[in-house]
């Protein structure tokens, strides 16, 4: 089997000093493998206080629609939504289980 | 100065710090970050010592953030900010630049603390428009978790190990806004991203001083302080409610409680959730208590909660 | 070209171009024998004759710290420093010039400790010669001036940082006659700098990232390509200058080489008893010349190669050391650049370290010594000069 490797920049491709000129471009690296449990919310039981969305370290929780809800490629399956929610709208499932 | 943020509504969704950092599962450090950022907006320069937010939003080819944004060294973020601070008043007044920008130093507390307190004390004294953030998560986390002046006291790091002849840390944190307060600064506070509105205020009050500011973020660290990933923000409201992280600010000399704690809880409570005090004895954790005791007594906070 | 003449110390003179340059930040801290320039750059803003920040920083180290971050908002930057002062900002030394943050620095060299030394050799700059900055060196505090009006234009053409040499208290301190350049000509020969808006809302860049392995190495390349790519800039500035200004500069200065058999090579002030001593030596049978490094950094391998093409003996005369190491710095930068392109005899020397004088009759020994190596057709190991057993 063939260990693909990516193409990366040279020297002359390289913004000058490393620069990094794409802001936020972290967006593209995928943490989903670091986690080992997933946050879902329970919509009904979920009162829109906020507190998952503004304790999340990852801007993982997305406020979209009138709904609070976790992006599965930045959410590195923490909890700390699940143990900020009050009504006990989050549970944590393990990856892998359905 | 009245307060901005007041409920979730106040605050921005914008998001300036990006997902996919490599900051740790459960690091507070990117909630704080977050909070920060809600609160300056995007015309700010951010200037981040060497430390663990540092490493982990600007591993190239990937950035983290939204806003611009250098890192230069260990002990210098203050004085890197200084000269952007400076620069950017000269080109403004000499009509190069109408760009009105503010100037952020942040830097975590080995960066604060000890290798860049001197840098820091020349911000200060020299007056420089711009707000030091010192992220706290007590030891050198960034290199594996070894003490640093603002690791507490009877906490174990790899460098303060207890032992035989060592309870952990055997020197008590810094009072580093003591230490601000000291350059007579216009505006110095702490805050932990437990209380986002707080923490908003703050920063939103030290940008808009005249002069520099300082805030002391307590930000608990999973993997130093050896707790469950989940806990981090817990952690940070139970550091508020022991007295052991008053929540306060100075306005021009002037201390004012911002988060009064009615009923202290024990600080056995904080202690015992983290692996880091795992092997204190009773008499040294009644040593923390005293010391909370001696907070509590110096902030007027609430009685202990009856056990 | 409408000049005035006026009495002038290297280190006034340096002030009086940095005003001229119109800089907008300065970031200093006191150190001697620098001193002088930054409190004239200090009472030029007082008096409102300079407009610019002038940052009273609590250290050198934050002196070059604050200058990388005023240099990342398109600032034109000016420090000085010394010495310790020198070697305290060694770190960031390096990130200024990877980062590609124009600025100029004038360093007064002046012995490294210990033991204390406030005099001057050349210990400083050369052991910040890896650092990525482009090293000029004055001869007199003429060059002083010129240069550091140079290094403004080649500096922020090349987004690099740039050092400007001068021998303390012998150049620093000492007056001398000065042209002092027409200030309006000046300010149209170095225009304010372009607005790179590096750090800036509009483009949210982030800059001194982490450079992991799969990156460091092509990271560390382009600050090699940069010094080597303003080469060519640092020549088109000097013979433009020289078209405006009248004055010109080379990156390899000679004196009496185009017949010359032998020659010594010198760095900075010492250039002109050098000259004196090459003269005697000529009236009395030896073609003897002197070859005066200018620009140090980028090195003048072509030019240097050049001149020793025509030599049977050259003498390098170090004002620093490498202590366990194959050579003194310029003696190591010279060998290793002739190597393999011509076999002409070198003889190192050690001179003038702390202060100590280097008289003409130094200079004699010196001439007389690269004679008997051009003669016995290999140099001795480095001849301490002066030195006392």
């Amino acid at each position: 089997m063939k260990c693909a490797r990516p193409k990366l920049k040279g020297w002359k491709e390289i913004p000058e000093g490393g620069t990094i000129v794409e802001p936020g471009s972290s967006i593209q690296f995928d943490v989903s493998a670091w986690r080992v449990s997933r946050p879902v919310i329970d919509q009904a039981k979920c009162t829109k206080c906020g507190l998952c969305w503004i304790y999340c370290p990852d801007s993982a929780i997305e406020f979209k629609d009138g709904k609070y809800e976790p992006n599965m490629l930045y959410c590195k399956g923490c909890g700390i939504c699940q143990k900020a929610c009050a009504p006990k709208a989050i549970i944590m499932f393990k990856e892998g289980k359905k | 100065m009245s307060a901005t943020f007041r409920t979730i509504k106040d605050v921005p969704k914008e998001e300036h710090l990006a997902p996919g950092h490599r900051l740790c599962a459960g690091c507070t450090v990117g909630t704080a970050m977050r909070q920060i950022l809600k609160a300056s907006g995007k015309d700010v320069a951010v200037i981040t010592a060497t430390g663990c937010l540092e490493v982990s939003t600007s591993y190239f080819p990937q950035s983290a953030w939204r806003v611009p944004w250098a890192h230069i060294a260990f002990e210098n973020a203050a004085a890197v900010a200084s000269g952007v601070e400076h620069a950017m008043r000269a080109l403004n007044r000499k009509g190069k630049s109408d760009e009105k920008i503010s100037v952020m130093a942040v830097g975590g507390d080995g960066g604060t603390f000890d290798i860049g307190l001197q840098a820091l004390s020349g911000a200060l004294e020299r007056g420089d428009d711009l707000v030091y953030i010192c992220y706290d998560n007590e030891a050198y986390m960034n290199t594996g978790i070894q003490r640093s002046s603002a690791t507490p006291y009877g906490a174990a790091t790899t460098t303060s190990p207890p032992g035989k002849l060592s309870i952990g840390q055997s020197t008590q944190k810094k009072d580093l806004i003591g230490i601000a307060i000291a350059h007579g600064v216009p505006y110095a506070a702490t805050a932990t991203p437990a209380y986002p509105f707080d923490l908003m205020n703050k920063v939103r009050k030290g940008l808009d001083v005249n002069g520099p500011a300082l805030i002391h973020v307590l930000t608990p660290c999973p993997t130093g302080w050896r707790f469950d990933v989940s806990a981090g923000i817990e952690l940070s409201k139970m550091a508020v409610l022991t007295g052991l992280w008053p929540l306060y600010e100075v306005v021009n000399g002037e201390v004012r409680l911002t988060v009064q704690v009615p009923r202290r809880e024990p600080v056995t409570k904080y202690l015992q959730i983290q692996g880091r005090f795992r092997h204190l004895d009773e008499k040294t954790a009644g040593l923390i208590q005293k010391r909370a005791d001696q907070i509590a007594a110096k902030f007027n906070l609430g009685p202990l909660r009856s056990q | 070209m409408s000049t005035t003449r006026r009495s002038m110390s290297g280190n006034y003179a340096i002030a009086y171009a940095v005003k001229m340059a119109d800089v907008d930040v300065i970031a200093a801290y006191p150190i001697t024998p620098q001193t002088t320039i930054v409190e004239k750059l200090s009472e030029y803003v007082a008096n409102g004759e300079l407009d610019a920040d002038y940052i009273n920083v609590e250290s050198e180290h934050s002196a070059m710290s604050a200058c990388v971050g005023a240099s990342l908002t398109g600032a034109r930057v000016f420090t000085a420093t010394s010495s310790q002062g020198l070697a305290f900002m060694h770190e960031v030394l390096f990130m200024a010039s990877a980062l590609r943050t124009p600025m100029v620095m004038a360093n007064v060299n002046r012995a490294l400790s210990a033991p204390l030394n406030i005099w001057n050799d050349h210990s400083d700059a050369m052991a910040e010669r890896d650092s990525g900055w482009i090293q000029l060196w004055a001869s007199s505090a003429q060059d002083a001036l010129d240069l550091t009006i140079m290094a403004f234009k080649i500096g922020e053409s090349e987004r690099l940082p740039v050092m400007v040499n001068l021998d303390g208290f012998i150049l620093s301190h000492t007056y001398e006659p000065i042209d002092l350049p027409n200030a309006e000509e000046v300010r149209k020969y170095i225009p304010s700098r372009p607005l790179t808006n590096r750090l800036s809302p509009k483009t949210a860049f982030s800059i001194g990232v982490v450079g992991p392995p799969e990156y460091y190495y092509e990271m560390k390349y382009q600050a090699v390509d940069a010094i080597e790519k303003s080469r060519s800039k640092i020549k088109d500035v000097y013979a433009e200058y020289e078209k405006i200004f009248g004055r010109g500069y080379r990156d390899v200065e000679s004196y009496g080489i185009e017949d010359a058999e032998i020659a010594l090579v010198t760095m900075g002030a010492m250039t002109g008893s050098a000259r004196i001593v090459s003269e005697e030596m000529r009236a009395a049978g030896v073609k003897a010349g002197v070859i005066s490094i200018r620009t140090f950094r980028p090195f003048p391998s072509e030019e240097l190669l050049d001149l020793a093409s025509g030599l049977k003996g050259i003498g390098i005369m170090d004002r620093a050391t490498t202590p366990g190491g194959p050579s003194n710095p310029l003696f190591t930068d010279i060998a290793s650049c002739l190597y393999g392109s011509s076999r002409v005899p070198l003889q190192g020397f050690v001179a003038g370290l702390g202060g100590r004088d280097i008289t003409l009759d130094d200079f004699r020994m010196m001439f007389r010594e690269t004679d008997r190596a051009s003669k016995e057709g290999r140099g001795r190991s480095p001849i301490y000069v002066g030195l006392r057993e």
